[in-house]
């Protein structure tokens, strides 16, 4: 169970929040190319460690957010706001500690 | 390698069962091979096994991270099946089915398949209808699948609760589907791939990749430099994570999917049973085991548990389907990371960088492929082109938006 410090309501379980993925890069020009649409559209860095990734508090104040996130021990490192820069976040995180497993 | 046999059975038998050979060699990393499959799981050892195989490609290594079959080869729920939706998925997966068929006899290995059905339920009219479309599909591809009513579920099924919260409306059955030793196939394969000379290299995880002007040349690993004029990744879960060591990115998302098993009882339910709409699955095992899963944890996960809340949705609805499973005990609960790709269809063939090849993005079922995936990458190793089979699952049809969405990939919704 993710507990999640929603920025607007406070920490809650996870069964209150809809997953949004990770946070896109920005939306290349439309005369780019396929490549670079495919990029944008499709791929993911899917990283092993920390994500950045939105969330929204869909059954509570119903708002999105951004949320950085250790995705092998599922520890919450730091929450911000849509739109907002993401906070610097210490990289030495524990699933480096553990060799990754 | 000595055959397996009835009469080398009995003898064995006679003789208290000592003197067994090890069924495969674990061998101690070489400074170069030909090719180098990353990966002993089902997909690695099987594309291993038919390198030697059919293209006489002996000298090659299957490198493992960990231990043989331990990743999701051995976590998942051993369905296989062929009831898919679009032509190109229905063509690889029903060649898949059959090499399973004749599997035992082709490795020398019994895999235990098990061709118990595999029924679908449908919880609404309207589903009923997608489910009749899906059943046509299927059987225009030229694949068994016939439509069942409530009452011929109920004989089927008697502990099934058709009056449930979403009562069943009906549903289809793929009788060639069913279940396999999900063990035996990696052992298997592991077994024969050796026998024709493939080495395969335990607790050797590959750290990068040695690539000069577009080509890879061979691997770093935990164990140090070894050479290849070709590598084939067939990592499941961590497809993106190799995928960035060698330079490029891939469509996947790599999520946590959980199974879970209950104490043994006695033979009551002789099908698989999958409700897509209120996501879960059971079987029984050979072992008495009742063997349950539903859809994947919600989010990126690399940590090898399932999360509580899902577990608990999963089994609510089963226990709503089969309420005398209620008093149960779970003996098991587990998870395997899955890499889901947009369109739930494999990627399959090249990659970016000439002699890297790659098998993954297999999602929540994996498994049922290991045959067909692990014929087809050897042939695509072999040519340095994909095998016709697995033409449309490049990673090319992002940019051409070619997709195969295919939604009967995983069995239930996402």
């Amino acid at each position: 169970m993710l507990r999640i410090p929603c920025p607007y309501c406070g920490e809650r379980d996870e069964a209150e929040f809809r997953y949004g993925g990770e946070v896109p890069g920005s939306i290349p020009q439309t005369d780019v190319g396929d490549q670079a649409w495919a990029d944008y559209l499709f791929a993911r860095d899917n990283p092993k460690g920390l994500v950045h990734e939105r969330w929204c508090h869909s059954h509570g104040c119903g708002q999105w957010f951004n949320v950085v996130r250790d995705t092998v021990t599922h520890r919450i490192h730091a929450v911000y706001g849509a739109g907002e820069a993401p906070p610097v976040v210490d990289c030495s995180n524990e699933s480096q500690a553990d060799g990754g497993r | 390698m000595r055959g397996y046999s009835f009469p080398a059975l009995v003898g064995r038998a006679l003789r208290g069962h000592r003197g067994w050979p090890k069924a495969w060699r674990s061998a101690e990393p070489e400074r170069s091979y030909d090719v180098i499959v990353i990966g002993a799981g089902g997909h690695g050892l099987a594309t291993a096994y038919y390198l030697a195989k059919n293209h006489g490609i002996t000298n090659v290594a299957v490198l493992e991270k960990g231990w043989l079959g331990g990743g999701n080869t051995g976590r998942n729920t051993q369905v296989t099946r062929s009831n898919y939706f679009w032509p190109q998925s229905a063509a690889f997966f029903e060649r898949s089915l059959k090499l399973y068929e004749n599997l035992s006899r082709e490795l020398n290995f019994n895999v235990m398949l098990s061709q118990r059905g595999i029924l679908t339920l449908a919880h609404s009219h309207h589903e009923m209808e997608a489910l009749r479309r899906w059943t046509n599909a299927i059987r225009i591809n030229g694949i068994d699948s016939e439509v069942m009513t409530p009452s011929e579920i109920g004989k089927l099924v008697p502990l099934l609760n058709l009056d449930a919260r979403f009562p069943v409306h009906g549903g289809f059955i793929q009788r060639r589907g069913g279940i396999s030793r999900h063990d035996a196939v990696a052992w298997g394969y592991a077994r024969a791939a050796n026998a024709l000379g493939v080495s395969i290299v335990q607790q050797c995880e590959v750290t990068g990749f040695d690539i000069a002007d577009g080509r890879v040349a061979g691997v770093t690993t935990s164990r140090g430099s070894i050479a290849a004029e070709k590598v084939c990744i067939c990592v499941a879960g961590h497809t993106s994570v190799l995928a960035a060591k060698a330079g490029f990115r891939v469509p996947i998302t790599s999520m946590a999917l959980q199974a879970m098993v209950s104490e043994p009882i006695k033979p009551c339910l002789d099908t698989v049973v999958l409700s897509p709409a209120i996501h879960a699955y059971v079987s029984q095992s050979d072992r008495g085991e009742l063997v349950l899963g539903g859809g994947a944890d919600g989010y990126n996960s690399y940590a090898q548990r399932g999360g509580i809340p899902l577990l608990e949705e999963n089994l609510a609805a089963l226990i709503e389907l089969f309420p005398a499973f209620s008093r149960l005990r779970l003996m098991r609960q587990w998870a395997g990371i899955v890499d889901i790709t947009p369109d739930t269809t494999p990627i399959m063939g090249l990659t970016p960088v000439k002699n890297l090849y790659l098998s993954g993005g297999w999602g929540t079922g994996g498994y049922k492929a290991i045959p067909a995936g692990g014929e087809t990458m050897a042939h695509t190793v072999a040519h340095d082109a994909p095998h016709p089979l697995i033409a449309d699952f490049g990673l090319d049809r992002f940019e051409s938006g070619a997709l195969i969405d295919e939604g009967a990939a995983s069995g239930v919704a996402h």
